[in-house]
């Protein structure tokens, strides 16, 4: 009861905050506002957690999971190198050169791209996930089995955006390029490569989110003694819910980076796309 | 998110335009998927071959080397150009590293059409226990979704405090919350169906309401301001021109929520050691060496989701039809 009517103040307080900022319209409310929702988030969760006496085998509270959090570094860093660095990267990198090499082949015939842009986007939206068993058996239970998943789980996102990117030029520009009597290399680097970028880019985002999916989840099929994935199974196996926690922060931190660092360097390359320009 | 060009999340248009497209293209498609089989069909004879040849030698057939060791040492091609009589034999394992595309039909539909629906074996038995999980799950996020959605095209604080929060969800590997989810419940005492609905509904949720945000928010000034010289009130705006507006989003949305309420259903059954479900006979190929099952319930897998994204995309097309939205 205690817990009920703590958890509605908390949350009250929270909103009102929230409801007089957006009343303002004030300049800080863009990041005032999201940053004030997750704080009271977290503050209704502890709260609720603390008076309500959840046991922590069912929900930790959020400052039980930090403790861990501090306490655990070395291990959370090996899970991450073992599965991001390692497994995720990897993959990702091998998939999306794939996937580039590939349409750039395709590309060249109009009939094979009529093909692949349905094959690909009809692939895209399969379970891939589900070939991690098969990979493990392959390739042995170390990260190369989960790079494999995570390269053909990036692959037909990459593949179906950067095929329909390399077609998008005007026949005007691809007209001037004539003109300068550049060839089907000069015309590709100079024109179409560059063209292509912001589709590049977009499967590139879709993908990220993928990878650490694909890598963590291959893990669940079979994995060495190390790695995100198989503490977050092992640890649910002892109810230590709170490293399972610590564990999902990393993934969400990595998460945001990977995804951060791909929009930054998007924003490099494609500073001339409309999307980019402020 | 940034409005960018491509094809995937963001942009209904574009794949909408690539189905009409596809229509157009069935021999350029069929072509892939004859080059995507015959690589199959390829790779098998040297993923199997060592295999082939042991069985082969047991079977009294002479292989050349003639002992599994030294045949460990000879290239998968090198030992298929020796042994030319053992190539048929790749496509025939009991238990191959890699099967034959025909023996993993065989398998689909022996599991499917040739036992009973209840049996164990029966892959209709354990699809229903994924797509049950999946229907569910994904009908809840959905709802849940366009609520939100509304909630926030209609509230500025909603949108100031939680959309943030929806976009960063994109980014996260939110699948790997699955196995804490199902044991979470489990020791809540809650079994079955409804965790793997709960996973699927949280993954199909996010990508629901962030198209459905841009779906409603999608009416320009325009029309906006057409509606206010009607003299028309909020929800009359709503229901004549934002919700009907934001169908193509929503229906990009709901193929990707479909096949991500999938998946999640398949990984929900992976952590406890389900007894039922695709992810289930995945494991349990994986666990006793039946390789044919786990390809079964793989291409299964696929085949409902396909079809699933199948039926959402006749749906598209049809509604869109009727409303005039013809792109």
């Amino acid at each position: 009861m205690m817990a009920l009517v703590a958890i509605i103040v908390i949350w009250g307080i929270g909103w009102t905050m929230n409801l007089a900022l957006a009343r303002s319209g004030h300049r800080s409310a863009g990041w005032a506002a999201p940053l004030i929702f997750g704080l009271t988030l977290l503050l209704v969760w502890e709260v609720g957690v603390r008076l309500g006496d959840v046991s922590p085998i069912i929900l930790p509270p959020p400052s039980a999971i930090a403790v861990t959090f501090m306490a655990s570094l070395p291990i959370l860093w090996a899970d991450f190198a073992q599965t991001i660095l390692k497994g995720a990267l990897t993959g990702y990198v091998l998939g999306a050169v794939a996937a580039f090499a590939v349409a750039v082949m395709v590309d060249r015939s109009e009939f094979l791209t009529r093909g692949v842009l349905p094959v690909g986007a009809f692939m895209a939206a399969l379970p891939i996930v589900g070939t991690a068993p098969i990979f493990v058996k392959w390739l042995g239970s170390d990260w190369p089995s989960k790079a494999a998943v995570v390269g053909v789980m990036v692959f037909f996102p990459i593949l179906v955006n950067t095929v329909a990117g390399l077609r998008d030029t005007s026949a005007m520009q691809r007209d001037l390029m004539r003109t300068y009597g550049a060839g089907y290399w000069p015309s590709l680097f100079k024109l179409r490569v560059p063209a292509a970028m912001p589709f590049v880019f977009n499967g590139l985002k879709i993908a990220t989110t993928l990878a650490l999916i694909g890598a963590i989840v291959a893990e669940f099929f079979g994995s060495p003694t190390v790695g995100m994935g198989f503490r977050i199974s092992t640890s649910v196996g002892q109810l230590a819910l709170d490293l399972v926690w610590a564990e999902i922060v990393v993934a969400a931190l990595a998460g945001s980076a990977f995804y951060g660092a791909m929009a930054m360097i998007e924003k490099r390359l494609t500073f001339w796309h409309p999307s980019q320009r402020k | 998110m940034v409005l960018g060009a491509g094809v995937g999340r963001s942009a209904g248009s574009i794949s909408g335009k690539m189905m009409g497209d596809a229509v157009r293209s069935v021999l350029p498609i069929l072509t892939v998927v004859a080059v995507l089989l015959g690589v199959w069909m390829l790779s098998v004879v040297p993923m199997n071959i060592h295999l082939a040849a042991d069985q082969a030698q047991r079977d009294g057939v002479v292989v050349v080397p003639d002992t599994p060791i030294a045949r460990q040492d000879v290239g998968a091609v090198a030992l298929a150009l020796r042994n030319p009589a053992v190539v048929p034999m790749t496509y025939v394992l009991d238990r191959p590293r890699l099967p034959g595309p025909q023996q993993v039909a065989a398998e689909l539909w022996k599991t499917t059409f040739g036992v009973k629906v209840t049996s164990k074996k029966s892959l209709v038995y354990h699809g229903w226990v994924t797509l049950s999980a999946t229907l569910l799950g994904f009908a809840i996020g959905t709802t849940l979704g366009i609520a939100l959605a509304v909630g926030i095209v209609f509230s500025r604080t909603m949108d100031l405090s939680v959309m943030p929060w929806a976009i960063a969800s994109q980014t996260i590997p939110i699948l790997a919350l699955a196995p804490m989810i199902i044991v979470m419940l489990g020791s809540l005492g809650i079994q079955g169906l409804l965790p793997k609905a709960i996973i699927s509904a949280y993954l199909s949720f996010f990508p629901v309401v962030v198209g459905m945000v841009k779906g409603l928010r999608s009416p320009d000034g325009m029309q906006l301001d057409l509606l206010r010289t009607y003299h028309a009130s909020a929800s009359q705006g709503f229901w004549k021109l934002r919700l009907p507006a934001s169908m193509p989003y929503l229906f990009a949305s709901l193929k990707i929520g479909i096949s991500a309420a999938l998946v999640g259903a398949i990984v929900g059954e992976l952590p406890t050691g389900a007894r039922a479900g695709f992810g289930a006979r995945m494991l349990v190929g994986d666990q006793y060496g039946q390789p044919l099952v786990t390809w079964a319930a793989l291409f299964a897998a696929a085949i409902t989701a396909a079809v699933l994204v199948g039926i959402f995309s006749l749906a598209e097309r049809a509604s869109l039809k009727r409303m005039g939205m013809v792109r």
